[in-house]
């Protein structure tokens, strides 16, 4: 259903605007303990470079590849933060109560810090494929699904 | 002298609410919804909500309206195109009483940054204290969302895969 744009303006402007919007989620996912921004949002920004390239080169363009497999990775960001909270257990504290993170000559606040960390970055990963995944469900072709019947 | 943008946000954000209602055309309703977000994130910023501002301007004007726009694009032209029938008498009567009524209850709420108010009284003052020593985060949205109240999070998380997941099994269906 949606196919590569045919005009040079926006496929130059594209392949100029997805590597900054992908570093600027980068960006905001990672310094989320100091700006505004994090997981949610970061993950966001994410999914909308990965749709961007979507929408302009289409869904199998060589700049989609990245979409393409990410898709494949459905529920690994559950995964990230519910293995945070299980590593919290294993270390001997209650779940998600990220003091439990069994890590020797890191003092609490700073085992907190990487809990933070990482399940944000378990968000962003379900966040980001989960607005791939809506985007590829919501442009499934009828005529190629008939087509391919 | 400093130029309160308070009233004006206000009344671009009820116009574009109610612009996106009245217009005909699904599409310009999209676009115009899109501007509400705008405006409504901008708004959250001035209030202070920065955090908030951010996703509502990322989320609601980004990604929400690519998502109906998709939607609108699988769908036929005279599916997109609304015809209203006039409101019921009961509608126009009942929902003024309504608004009449929330604004008298508006009246009782605490005011804007009030420090005795009951929000900023309960928990915020031990997050606000406590944030920076327990959990090295600067931040304190982010050490509330990620840390103190990690559970409530890690549900929304859940909320969000299921969403994509039942949109896939919805959509993503192959016809035998």
């Amino acid at each position: 259903m949606i196919q590569a744009h045919d005009s040079v303006i926006v496929l130059t402007l594209g392949r100029l605007l997805i590597p900054l919007v992908q570093l600027y989620g980068l960006y905001v996912l990672f310094l989320g303990q100091y700006t505004p921004g994090g997981g949610f949002v970061g993950g966001v920004i994410f999914a909308t470079s990965m749709i961007i390239s979507i929408l302009i080169f289409g869904p199998s363009g060589s700049y989609s590849s990245l979409a393409r497999n990410v898709v494949n990775g459905d529920g690994l960001g559950l995964l990230i933060f519910v293995g945070v909270g299980v590593l919290c257990l294993i270390g001997g504290g209650q779940f998600l109560n990220y003091a439990g993170i069994e890590i020797p000559g890191l003092e609490v606040a700073s085992r907190r810090y990487l809990g933070i960390l990482l399940t944000q970055i378990g968000v962003a990963v379900d966040v980001a494929v989960t607005g791939i995944s809506i985007v590829f469900s919501l442009s499934y072709d009828n005529n190629d699904r008939e087509s391919r019947a | 002298m400093t130029f309160s943008f308070e009233i004006p946000l206000l009344i671009l954000l009820i116009l574009t609410a109610a612009g996106s209602i009245l217009v005909k055309d699904l599409v310009p309703a999209v676009f115009i919804l899109g501007t509400y977000s705008f405006f409504l994130a901008l708004l959250w910023a001035w209030l202070g909500a920065v955090d908030v501002a951010f996703v509502e301007a990322v989320v609601g004007a980004g990604l929400a309206t690519v998502f109906f726009l998709l939607t609108l694009f699988g769908t036929a032209p005279k599916d997109t195109r609304i015809r209203r029938p006039p409101p019921p008498w009961a509608a126009l009567v009942g929902l003024p009483m309504l608004g009449f009524l929330l604004l008298y209850a508006a009246n009782d709420l605490p005011k804007f940054g009030d420090p005795t108010s009951p929000a900023s009284v309960h928990v915020s003052p031990f997050y606000l204290e406590n944030s920076l020593k327990d959990t090295h985060t600067p931040n304190v949205v982010t050490s509330v969302l990620m840390d103190y109240r990690s559970f409530d999070t890690l549900i929304e998380t859940v909320v969000i895969f299921t969403a994509g997941i039942a949109c896939a099994l919805l959509l993503r269906r192959k016809q035998e």
